[in-house]
């Protein structure tokens, strides 16, 4: 029988889309008022008043809200998602901003109206008068602390954590070597092509809400809204829609809109929609990346890491809805394939008058992996080694796993790696890029006066965090199958990948399967899109689900064959003795069987009836048995699965412009068993435009007011087709998880991981000075270049 | 729609079909496209004309109708992506290079990138991976790193080449 697991087949999604078919969140509601939003001109201000008679003229407005008119738990601030003994001053917004905004683009009135050009004219008729406060803009002014976020929260400071794993410092103060280093990463953003939106319908009839929004978690939305509402939750529906990407910022729940726009629709008894503009999603949803890091690190005469300490700040922005995941990633994942020797790591989450910060694909490694790859350079570096030797010497060997780091990781969890093998990886890299062959081809290049420079960063990442998810596997009389999972999708190919998983445990053509995710009507338990988790949780949830589903079947079929269920096989969607394909009956039959029926409405249903025959001494439904062919089952495994992966790039430096070329970019990845290697491929594609983007050309450019001034599409420099390598050189290697049932791990993130660590080195090969901060423009490079010719 | 706004009457034909609907001056083709029309495979990226996402063809020529009122366009043919299949259903070239190439992810950029290459393939049937990459170079997409997008291009050119090679 042919194996789905394994092939790169067609996504199964695409046609759909292709006709313009999709449904996203604004192509659904066309009945449904629309909501716009009064926000904040202001970085940090005290509201005196709201003026909204001028707005009441407006045609077609429907009503207006502010602070004081929201009820209950409508008028607390939203949830901590994440609370953490360390996280000590948590600070969370409220739906519509309680006398004070802390950020440019905070939220302070809701507007409704017949369409959204109304309920924008509306809102530009009201008045919110503001009295400015000093705001504070970018990680020096919030570590000085001159001036405060919150005025209940010190030195700005939301939490502080310390890892240890051995003694650091008295390690460092041993080695025969030690160097102090500091790094600098700026911010970015997810930027996914459909911004948030939500739409909802309360139905007052039945009392129940249901929900469309663009999210990366169902039932977390669903969850959050029925506690803010004080509904059931049996008593709301939450539907994810086709979802433009999401690349983390989506995760974040519920916003502001989303607990308003259901609130309103109930009020109102009519269906609310609101669609963020782009404005919007750069001034009102989320950010990431801001660190300084400042590291001690000491090494014997080989290049090997003895202790290392690490100091970090981490810019959080105007509250922390979604807790220190973040920078605990970054302070776990920041060891990447390596042994640390002691270790020791300690972080402050601050409070700055900037876009909140959550996790951006990468959540926190690409600056670990900046810090740790940069640190391992310069110790090459200072020792005159070979940069690839310095990694080899300091990498976990194969025969150590699992690895136990003596850390904690962020899903609370020890941090110890499952498998992997990092010395396999690298030399598959070196071979791939020419490693030991770029020192002739740099040498000509400069006697022709060229500037090339060659860098390799390596990374592990943690994948497939818990709790939990579930499936659900369905075999219907026709012999389709209709499997649900809880978490959601935004173009990863879920819905081929799962169905080649069922397919293959079920023996049924992928075409007859048919998967839904993000559905609260059709799986109610789930955790959501995040974390390269979907593959790993829900994709071996499904696959347990098809495998009990698929022993019913069995069951069924050999009490109707009379053989044992032991000699059965399903072939194609023909449950058949073994090797026999004339004995088959199908699947769909194998369905009617399980399920005795009173009354007969199709010529299936007929065959299934109390009268169709059968042991008249023996209940219809067997003791301790269900009707149906169906299989549920959930997966929650002891900890994450630990992917790895190395990139290496070549690049050029313009000698008059300092604009940077990346001439080649290969990477080399594992992530465990590849269930469709295009698909992850596609993902290491979208993975490194973006650790290319966040190295060269994307930044939030807040001016010291906190003004945004990049806020759109022709001022934040997303990359286009010009600005990514024309080509991307890819290695598998895969080494199984023995975590899950399949044997895999998560590939989402892995991409944009090291992006900036090996774009840096590779800056600094080319121009011999040391790159420290990320990202680098060619005016910074310029800038650069100018500083070390004053001081060489 | 506007009630205290002058409406005015527009007539368009899209994919084949003709339609008259009233509009505000202001109200953007997009929008108009979207939600007055009901065809919603036409997407809003940035609404100003940056991302591509809302590409369209009037009479022939790839527009951002975001950039565009649905009044200036009263008497245009256009051609949104639900009119890009063949007559009979089959995807049309570039719509099957997508889906041979693994072109799109989340898809919502991907009607934007389907007319445009639709009206590059025409300007340039035979393109060479250095003219691929021009055809896409002004639009925005953030799953695909634009690798299989390029290859996208190429494959449709192709599978046009062989199409027309069937025909009698």
């Amino acid at each position: 029988m042919t194996s789905f697991f394994g092939a790169s087949v067609q996504r199964v999604e695409d046609d759909r889309l292709l006709r313009g078919l999709g449904a996203y969140l604004d192509d659904l509601g066309d009945d449904a008022l629309a909501a716009a939003f009064v926000r904040s001109p202001h970085a940090h201000a005290r509201i005196t008043d709201i003026d909204v008679s001028g707005a009441l003229d407006v045609d077609g407005l429907v009503a207006i809200y502010t602070f004081e008119d929201l009820p209950g738990r409508l008028a607390e601030p939203l949830p901590l998602l994440i609370p953490h003994p360390s996280l000590t001053h948590g600070r969370t917004p409220y739906p519509l901003a309680a006398g004070e905004v802390n950020h440019v683009g905070e939220p302070v009135v809701m507007v409704v109206a017949r369409d959204r050009y109304l309920a924008e004219d509306a809102a530009g008729q009201i008045e919110v008068s503001y009295q400015p406060l000093p705001a504070v803009v970018g990680l020096a002014a919030a570590r000085a602390a001159q001036h405060l976020v919150h005025d209940d929260v010190p030195g700005n400071l939301a939490g502080n954590a310390v890892q240890e794993n051995g003694d650091a410092r008295a390690a460092i103060s041993a080695a025969p070597h030690v160097l102090e280093l500091d790094f600098e990463i700026e911010r970015s953003a997810s930027t996914p092509l459909e911004g948030r939106g939500v739409l909802a319908r309360w139905d007052g009839q039945a009392q129940r809400m249901r929900i469309w929004t663009s999210t990366q978690t169902s039932t977390g939305v669903r969850a959050a809204v029925a506690a803010k509402l004080g509904l059931a939750l049996a008593d709301v529906d939450v539907i994810t829609p086709d979802v433009g990407g999401g690349f983390g910022v989506k995760i974040v729940h519920p916003w502001p809109e989303e607990v308003l726009v259901p609130w309103a629709a109930r009020l109102l008894g009519q269906p609310v929609k609101f669609t963020e503009d782009r404005r919007e999603h750069f001034i009102a949803s989320a950010h990431e990346r801001a660190q300084q890091h400042h590291v001690r690190v000491g090494f014997d005469d080989g290049g090997r890491i003895l202790g290392l300490d690490v100091r970090f700040w981490h810019d959080n922005g105007a509250y922390i809805p979604y807790g220190l995941i973040v920078p605990i990633v970054t302070s776990t994942q920041l060891l990447g394939p390596y042994k640390p020797g002691a270790y020791r790591v300690e972080f402050d989450s601050l409070y700055t008058n900037t876009v909140i910060v959550t996790p951006y694909r990468g959540a926190g490694r690409p600056q670990g992996a900046f810090v740790m790859e940069r640190t391992m350079d310069a110790i090459a570096a200072a020792l005159r080694l070979d940069r690839a030797v310095v990694r080899e010497r300091n990498f976990i060997q194969p025969g150590e796993m699992p690895y136990d780091q003596g850390l904690i990781f962020q899903d609370g969890r020890p941090l110890i790696y499952d498998s992997g093998d990092y010395p396999a990886l690298l030399a598959k890299l070196k071979e791939l890029i020419g490693w030991d062959q770029f020192a002739a081809y740099q040498q000509a290049a400069r006697a022709q006066g060229r500037r090339v420079g060659i860098g390799l960063g390596c990374y592990v990442e943690g994948t497939g965090v818990g709790p939990y998810e579930g499936g659900h596997v369905v075999v219907e009389t026709s012999g389709k199958v209709k499997v649900a999972t809880g978490l959601t999708t935004q173009g990863q190919g879920h819905q081929t990948v799962f169905a080649q998983l069922v397919a293959d445990e079920l023996g049924v053509p992928l075409a007859d399967v048919q998967i839904v995710t993000g559905d609260t009507r059709r799986f109610g338990y789930a955790v959501g899109t995040f974390a390269s988790r979907a593959a790993v949780m829900s994709g071996s949830a499904i696959a347990l689900a098809a495998r009990k589903a698929r022993a019913k079947a069995l069951r069924v079929a050999a009490e109707a064959m009379e053989v044992s269920a032991d000699d059965l096989e399903i072939v194609d969607g023909i449950v058949q003795v073994k090797g026999d394909p004339a004995s088959g009956i199908a699947l769909g039959t194998v369905a009617v069987l399980s399920n005795p029926l009173r009354y007969a409405f199709d010529d299936a249903a007929q065959a299934a009836t109390q009268f169709a025959g059968g042991d008249a001494s023996r209940p219809p439904v067997a003791e301790g048995e269900e009707p149906g062919i169906e299989g549920r089952a959930f997966f929650s495994p002891a900890r994450s699965t630990f992917a790895s992966g190395m990139h290496a790039a070549i690049v050029e430096t313009d000698p008059d412009t300092a604009e940077v070329t990346i001439l080649r970019y290969c990477v080399v990845h594992d992530c465990g068993r590849l269930i469709n290697p295009r698909i992850v491929e596609g993902q290491i594609h979208g993975g490194v435009a973006q650790g290319v983007a966040g190295a060269l050309y994307e930044r939030m450019a807040y001016d010291d007011a906190g003004q945004l001034q990049n806020a759109s599409f022709m001022d934040f420099l997303m990359p286009y087709v010009s600005e990514v390598p024309a080509r991307i050189e890819i290695g598998h290697q895969q080494t199984p998880s023995p975590l899950n049932p399949l044997g895999i791990k998560g590939a989402g993130e892995a991409g944009v991981i090291p992006g900036a660590a090996v774009l840096a080195a590779a800056i600094e090969d080319a121009e011999g000075f040391p790159v420290t901060s990320m990202p680098m423009s060619p005016s910074d490079l310029f800038e650069l270049r100018r500083t070390h010719k004053d001081t060489p | 729609m506007s009630g205290g706004e002058e409406l005015h009457e527009v007539r368009l034909t899209v994919n084949g079909a003709a339609y008259q609907v009233r509009v505000p001056a202001r109200r953007l083709l997009s929008d108009c496209i979207r939600h007055d029309l009901g065809l919603t495979g036409t997407h809003v990226g940035c609404e100003h004309g940056v991302c591509g996402a809302c590409t369209i063809l009037l009479d022939g020529d790839p527009v951002r109708s975001c950039l565009m009122l649905a009044v200036s366009a009263d008497g245009a043919q256009i051609t949104t992506v639900e009119g890009l299949a063949e007559p009979d259903g089959t995807l049309s070239p570039v719509q099957q290079a997508f889906a041979d190439c693994h072109g799109l992810q989340c898809g919502f950029c991907t009607p934007g990138f389907l007319t445009t290459i639709t009206a590059g393939l025409r300007a340039t049937p035979d393109p060479g991976e250095q003219q691929a990459r021009e055809m896409v170079g002004g639009n925005l997409c953030r799953c695909t790193g634009y690798h299989n997008i390029v290859a996208s291009v190429l494959r449709a050119a192709q599978i046009q080449r062989e199409r027309a090679a069937r025909r009698p």
